[in-house]
């Protein structure tokens, strides 16, 4: 049985807590907001160029000849795996989503006697991916420094996958993020970006006759396009990333200021009744201590 | 009948410029200058430095952009580029600043042709910029 005094402390402790969490939801609100707007602005520049390669791609007839940023290298041994995930923690299952994805494609590749190679974006997968995968992981990279998140950035990524692709270090590369649906749902995903993965494009062949003219000629144009597109799948992937880190951790607090709301009435209960227990025994002591007499 | 056509302008991190009344634009393509009116045929290039005319109704614009990929169709025309400012608000620091970078870019050794090509078209564009 704790003390009064033991008992005081807790329920001022867990108030303090539930500050901080609630706190940290409002931020989180706020900043989700924010995020959310960048992550739906950003959607019509890779909608677009998503189109664009598409439409490309359609009217190449030589695959053999085909840039291999497009088509594969041909082969499919070593495998480049991008994990995207947050700098910072206390935002619920949101890093250990990703992880537990990308965790089961590593181990996929694994298995298969692949060569496997992580890069992690942000220094919380990092963290929780050199335990296990250390000698895997090539590079680790991390935009703590910078406060929004910025093409800039992604670029920056972007250009070292095309550096890497160029020197052949790889064969297929994936990235792993979070696709941000509502505030509390974020779906893991995973996408190939080498070679591209054309899954959609059966839907419309239709409209098979947009006889498109092209200046320079559609290599030259493709080899050109193939690496900004790259940039801009992993801009995607970081906006929709930004987005889902708010909203998950916004729930998270959420969840975490209502337990402390519940734990704190718990509390108060087993204060008041040890309380009264305490009254009660002194008033008991003192009457038959009276009786006595 | 109207010779009107829609032009969409976006970055990555968001959409730059949407109208849908103007009649004739002017793109800086890798190879030429091409004026697109309505009802052009379906086309996809890719931009060089330069300076992106837009005529509408009203006003004509003028931007400046350094790389980017154009695509026409059902007269829309999208431009999808990374930079791109409006000359009217052109930040002279920044343009200074990239003249000197693109210098120095062009003072090594070993860069080849079309990248000198292409240095050499964004100095000049950019200096005609800052003498406005």
């Amino acid at each position: 049985m704790p003390s009064l005094d033991d008992l005081r402390k807790r329920i001022t402790s867990v108030k303090s807590t539930q500050k901080i969490t609630k706190a940290m939801k409002m931020v989180a609100a706020a900043k989700l907001r924010k995020a959310q707007e960048n992550a739906e602005k950003g959607r019509p520049y890779s909608e677009k160029m998503n189109n664009v390669i598409l439409n490309l791609s359609k009217s190449i007839t030589d695959k053999e000849n085909a840039p291999k940023l497009l088509v594969g290298t041909g082969e499919e041994k070593v495998h480049l795996c991008i994990v995207l995930t947050a700098d910072r923690g206390l935002c619920g299952g949101f890093n250990t989503n990703i992880i537990k994805k990308a965790k089961s494609y590593f181990e996929k590749i694994i298995s298969e006697n692949k060569t496997l190679k992580i890069i992690t974006v942000g220094s919380k997968g990092y963290d929780q991916l050199k335990r296990q995968y250390k000698s895997y992981i090539v590079e680790n990279i991390s935009f703590k420094e910078s406060k929004n998140i910025n093409y800039f950035d992604a670029d920056k990524v972007g250009k070292i996958i095309i550096e890497k692709f160029e020197k052949n270090e790889f064969d297929v590369c994936a990235i792993f993020y979070n696709k941000f649906k509502n505030v509390i749902t974020q779906i893991p995903q995973e996408q190939q970006i080498v070679p591209l993965n054309e899954d959609k494009d059966d839907k419309d062949d239709s409209n098979n006759d947009n006889d498109y003219e092209f200046e320079p000629d559609e290599d030259e144009i493709l080899s050109n396009l193939l690496p900004k597109n790259i940039s801009t799948q992993i801009f995607k992937a970081m906006l929709e990333n930004s987005a889902s880190e708010q909203g998950s951790r916004m729930t998270a607090m959420d969840n975490a200021t209502r337990n402390a709301g519940e734990l704190v009435d718990r509390l108060t209960i087993e204060y008041n009744r040890s309380r009264q227990a305490a009254i009660t025994k002194e008033l008991i002591e003192i009457i038959s201590g009276a009786e006595s007499l | 009948m109207s010779n009107l056509f829609n032009i969409d302008i976006v970055n990555p991190e968001q959409s730059f410029l949407s109208k849908d009344n103007v009649f004739e634009v002017v793109i800086p393509a890798v190879e030429g200058e091409i004026g697109i009116l309505k009802d052009h045929i379906p086309i996809i290039s890719f931009l060089k430095p330069g300076i992106i005319r837009v005529f509408s109704e009203s006003e004509e614009q003028n931007f400046y952009v350094e790389d980017g990929i154009v695509e026409f169709k059902d007269n829309t025309l999208s431009v999808l580029t990374s930079s791109i400012f409006d000359l009217k608000n052109a930040d002279k620091n920044f343009v200074s600043e990239s003249i000197s970078s693109a210098e120095a870019e062009l003072s090594k050794d070993n860069i080849d042709d079309q990248k000198r090509f292409l240095l050499n078209h964004k100095v000049e564009v950019l200096k005609s910029i800052s003498i406005n």
